[in-house]
């Protein structure tokens, strides 16, 4: 199977920040949600990615392609979908559309207008007047009318209602009825997006913390609830990330069998969702820190 | 053919989706030669993962419940009704083990597991 995106050793370094070796790699075909915390980096690879930021080492390759080289090519086949789109408020979105569409060769005016109608968006309305909700929209109608092979998308649902990140999810179940057609967006907001996802790659303040399938995720990560008195003879690398209340404690463990193997009835095993994940990994970086 | 995921069962999802299909297998629901849907269209119904549905599938094709036919698709394999038959036997013998298990843990002598036994089998059959 061909990797639509592949990343290796990718490297930045910001003044306070550094996103350290970040490898991994995207199937053609399927989704990948790229989470973590505000600041762990995302956007970050995002951009670098998209070319829109240089990188300190390491290389990214899309469609097989250096993504330096063959930019032009690459962007071509991407929608890329911004956290913020920095347009110019003073114009309508069909004026947008206007500059933006040449750019591209494929560009399909009928499903532009067809994703506008779907939407509810005012075409000749000053985006000054959009709603954060409505510029998002925008942006991914735009992403969309170019029948790109590789989607792209920065925090693509932060201020979309959950009615509409549903019919978001729907349209790309659509898009993924071929099976040349790839997604990854970013997200901290994992509830919605997370169905569609089939790998995760999980990023905590430049650094990889895991990137794997959501089904492999979900099987091996747990959260573990049970009494202080066990607190102190717990296995030692077994628990990442620990919550202590005065009834008892809860952790997060990526080894549920071996969890379930030495502590079987004495401990609670909840399953853990990508956010207890991000909740509890955020906890134990921060303890790191502190010692 | 009828599935149904649920987000609070401790099931993976995979397993969710394999076990409802088996069991349209065996109740003669769905028979031999019976088209499933593309992995992707499933998906999409099931709002589910393309991998995880995927993963269903290799599942049910490695048990043998389920073809693929190269670019044609995912159809009910031809069932064998005695080996139908023993899997299902053997993992009634698995159930029935694990409850013995914790029958001698609890010092419980076999007459009063047979009369549990017997007593639940006629409430089932009523």
């Amino acid at each position: 199977m061909a990797n639509v995106l592949e990343i290796k050793k990718l490297r930045k370094t910001y003044p306070g920040f550094m996103l350290k070796d970040i490898s991994f790699s995207l199937p053609e075909g399927y989704v990948m949600g790229l989470i973590g915390p505000n600041g762990a980096g995302k956007t970050s690879i995002i951009k670098l990615i998209m070319n829109l930021i240089h990188s300190d080492g390491g290389e990214i390759s899309i469609f097989g392609m250096h993504h330096g080289k063959d930019s032009v090519a690459i962007k071509e086949r991407i929608g890329f979908v911004y956290d913020n789109p920095s347009w110019y408020t003073h114009l309508t979105l069909k004026q947008i559309k206007n500059l933006i569409a040449p750019f591209y060769r494929s560009w399909d005016e009928s499903r532009f207008q067809e994703l506008i109608t779907t939407f509810g968006l005012p075409l000749k309305k000053r985006l000054s007047t959009f709603s954060r909700g409505m510029v998002m929209k925008s942006a991914i109608a735009i992403a969309l009318s170019h029948h790109a092979d590789f989607i792209v998308m920065d925090e693509p649902t932060s201020g979309l209602d959950p009615v509409f990140r549903r019919e978001l999810l729907d349209l790309f179940y659509e898009i993924l009825q071929s099976e040349k057609k790839s997604i990854l967006f970013s997200t901290h907001i994992t509830s919605d997006l997370e169905k569609i996802a089939d790998f995760i790659t999980f990023i905590l303040e430049g650094t990889l913390i895991f990137t794997d399938t959501k089904d492999n995720v979900t099987e091996n990560y747990a959260i573990i609830k049970g009494g202080l008195s066990l607190v102190d003879n717990l296995t030692e690398g077994l628990f990442k990330g620990m919550r202590k209340t005065a009834f008892g404690f809860e952790a997060l463990t990526d080894n549920v069998k071996e969890v379930k193997k030495r502590y079987g009835r004495d401990v609670v095993v909840d399953s853990a969702s990508l956010e207890d994940i991000m909740y509890f990994s955020k906890l134990r970086s921060s303890d790191d820190t502190a010692h | 053919m009828k599935i149904i995921i649920s987000n609070s069962s401790p099931d993976p999802i995979y397993e969710q989706v394999g076990k409802q299909i088996k069991a349209q297998v065996l109740s003669g629901e769905l028979k031999e030669g019976d088209a499933l849907p593309s992995i992707r269209a499933l998906a999409k119904e099931l709002q589910i993962s393309v991998i995880t549905t995927k993963r269903a599938y290799d599942e049910l094709i490695k048990e043998g419940f389920v073809d693929s036919v190269g670019g044609k698709g995912c159809f009910i394999a031809m069932q064998n009704k005695e080996l139908l038959k023993e899997k299902r036997m053997k993992t009634i013998e698995e159930k029935l083990g694990v409850a013995v298990n914790d029958a001698q843990k609890l010092g419980i002598p076999l007459g009063d597991l047979k009369e549990m036994l017997d007593l639940l089998y006629r409430e089932e059959s009523e």
